[in-house]
């Protein structure tokens, strides 16, 4: 049996209690909600995109310590990548999250402290919300559901 | 009564493969028999051996294999037709659980008979399978959708009940048991006040059936629908029980090989009830499986089964009560044992993967009940459902689990 700390790593545990980036973007140039209507997890991601590039990244919501902690993380890593490295970024972690894969490690950086969700796959779609998310506000659609 | 004793609850373990033989380290605690029940060996040989030894299609075959199919497939019928004491065993249809026993009557006896200026009641209680075909009817006929509160203890209030009932409503369709928070529904006394306005009366029993005993008659209702796998039956199986002159005045559901008398390209004639509503090849398997189940379940001492789940319901409530910060979420004057719960700090699927680690199976989510959490004012919940297999050890394991949950992530 895995080891839960795998999962529950000190650094998901942390951006689940203090959440980085975490309120509204009133200044947002684009924006998209994700919802996992299974669990309930929902939130919201702004994005300020000058020429291309994220200039500041944030969410809103409520959900549980895995999607709080992804997203968390995720807004991090967001500030000054361009907006296909943003969306790199989202393939990339997708597949570290299904497959505890990392192409690139360097890319992913601290996003790796998730690769235990491979092992929990009733989890992967709470890692995967924000990121969903994330493209939708990109690809500039309003919404997106774990279910579609 | 004497009370069971932990060595008899053992004994009765022994009956259940999946439960006593596991071997898996941390062993698994099952409290999710809501969701489904796990299977005595009678009810896994019992379809084993209709597989090896009486597997032919029923209704059809003149050889001697198949009339023997047919007989076990017509007695199971009569066994769950006495389980409910249905007046009448050709009032028993086979479905493939409750969800398609009330889908049925939506789309066999709603659609029919609705119209714009009519009314369904429900509940805030309800499960999508009791919300959804309903919804839909509404829709398509222009009748009204009408929802009966609950308390906050997540009881019904009768006289809300009583004051949503009136001579536009002609369907009333309430569940026995809530499988999101344990209510237990005065039944009787619900379907007489639906009856007073000239209403017919669906009563979903899928959480019902493995607590309380069942019977249709004594309760009134019009239609009764339960599934198998939720009585330690085989899954795929269910049954809608109604009234005979209900039935054979409805519409066919689905139509195919069986259900007719006669077929022509011009026209076809229908069978008569049950097997009007029963089209193409059953699910013979399951049938014996559920009776299996059935005559399994009446070699038990049932009232002291019963006795010993409302102890163990008891038990579990005060340990979880005695957890700081856990909120109870349904506490009504009866309830089977259900016990649902949320940590204002700590998301329900969090505790359900810690919980999963020590080997503690409960369920975490919306329950197939939206608009119950919507009222609760919860994303989801987390939810024990006790049979009579479980035990005070597995209670306390689940309650050490929950306090690892808080440690971790509170």
């Amino acid at each position: 049996m895995t080891d839960l700390a795998a999962l529950y790593q000190e650094v998901i545990l942390d951006h689940n209690r203090y959440p980085r980036h975490h309120h509204k973007m009133i200044d947002a140039t684009t924006r998209a909600e994700g919802v996992n209507p299974v669990c309930g997890d929902q939130l919201m991601v702004y994005l300020k995109i000058n020429h291309h590039c994220i200039e500041a990244a944030s969410f809103e919501g409520k959900g549980c310590a895995i999607s709080q902690a992804s997203a968390s993380l995720m807004t991090d890593m967001l500030l000054g990548k361009t907006e296909t490295e943003a969306l790199q970024l989202v393939q990339q972690f997708k597949q570290l999250v299904t497959t505890g894969d990392a192409p690139a490690t360097q890319q992913l950086d601290k996003l790796t402290v998730l690769a235990g969700v491979k092992h929990y796959p009733g989890r992967v779609k709470c890692a995967t919300l924000a990121w969903h998310a994330l493209e939708a506000a990109l690809k500039h659609q309003p919404k997106v559901s774990t279910e579609s | 009564m004497t009370p069971l004793s932990a060595l008899q609850i053992d004994k009765i373990r022994e009956d259940f493969p999946l439960l006593s033989h596991a071997t898996e380290q941390p062993p698994l605690a099952y409290l999710d028999n809501a969701a489904t029940t796990q299977k005595p060996r009678a009810v896994i040989e019992a379809v084993r051996s209709f597989y090896l030894h009486d597997n032919a299609n029923v209704h059809r075959g003149l050889y001697a294999l198949s009339m023997r199919a047919t007989t076990y497939y017509e007695e199971a019928r009569q066994t769950i037709a006495d389980f409910i004491k249905a007046p009448e065993v050709r009032e028993c249809v086979f479905v493939r659980g409750t969800t398609e026993a009330i889908n049925l009557v939506a789309s066999a006896y709603a659609l029919d008979r609705l119209g714009p200026q009519d009314e369904i009641l429900i509940t805030y209680l309800e499960h999508h399978a009791n919300i959804v075909p309903w919804q839909r009817v509404c829709e398509r006929t222009g009748a009204k959708l009408v929802v009966a509160p609950v308390s906050l203890q997540g009881d019904i209030l009768l006289d809300e009940f009583k004051k949503c009932l009136n001579h536009h409503t002609k369907i009333v369709a309430f569940t026995y048991a809530s499988n999101a928070i344990g209510t237990l529904n005065p039944v009787k006394q619900m379907t007489e006040m639906a009856h007073a306005v000239g209403a017919v009366v669906l009563v979903d029993g899928a959480q019902a059936v493995a607590h309380v005993p069942i019977d249709v008659q004594a309760l009134g209702c019009d239609f009764f629908a339960f599934s198998g796998h939720k009585l330690f039956g085989p899954t795929g199986i269910g049954v809608l029980w109604g009234r005979a002159a209900l039935l054979e005045a409805m519409s066919i559901y689905q139509g195919g090989g069986e259900m007719i008398h006669t077929v022509t390209f011009e026209k076809s004639t229908y069978a008569p009830i049950p097997t009007k509503f029963e089209a193409g090849t059953p699910n013979i398997s399951g049938t014996i499986g559920l009776a299996s189940a059935i005559r399994y379940l009446e070699t038990l001492d049932q009232p002291a089964l019963m006795h010993y789940e409302a102890d163990l319901l008891a038990y579990a409530t005060t340990a979880l009560k005695s957890l700081k910060h856990f909120r109870l979420v349904g506490e009504a004057i009866e309830k089977v044992p259900v016990l649902s719960f949320y940590h204002p700090d700590i998301h329900a699927h969090d505790i359900g993967t810690v919980l999963d680690h020590e080997g503690i199976a409960i369920r975490s989510g919306h329950h197939c009940a939206m608009p119950l959490m919507a009222f609760y004012q919860v994303p989801a919940l987390n939810r024990l459902s006790l049979a009579f297999y479980n035990t005070h050890t597995e209670i306390d394991r689940c309650m050490e689990a929950l306090q690892k949950a808080v440690y971790l992530l509170g």
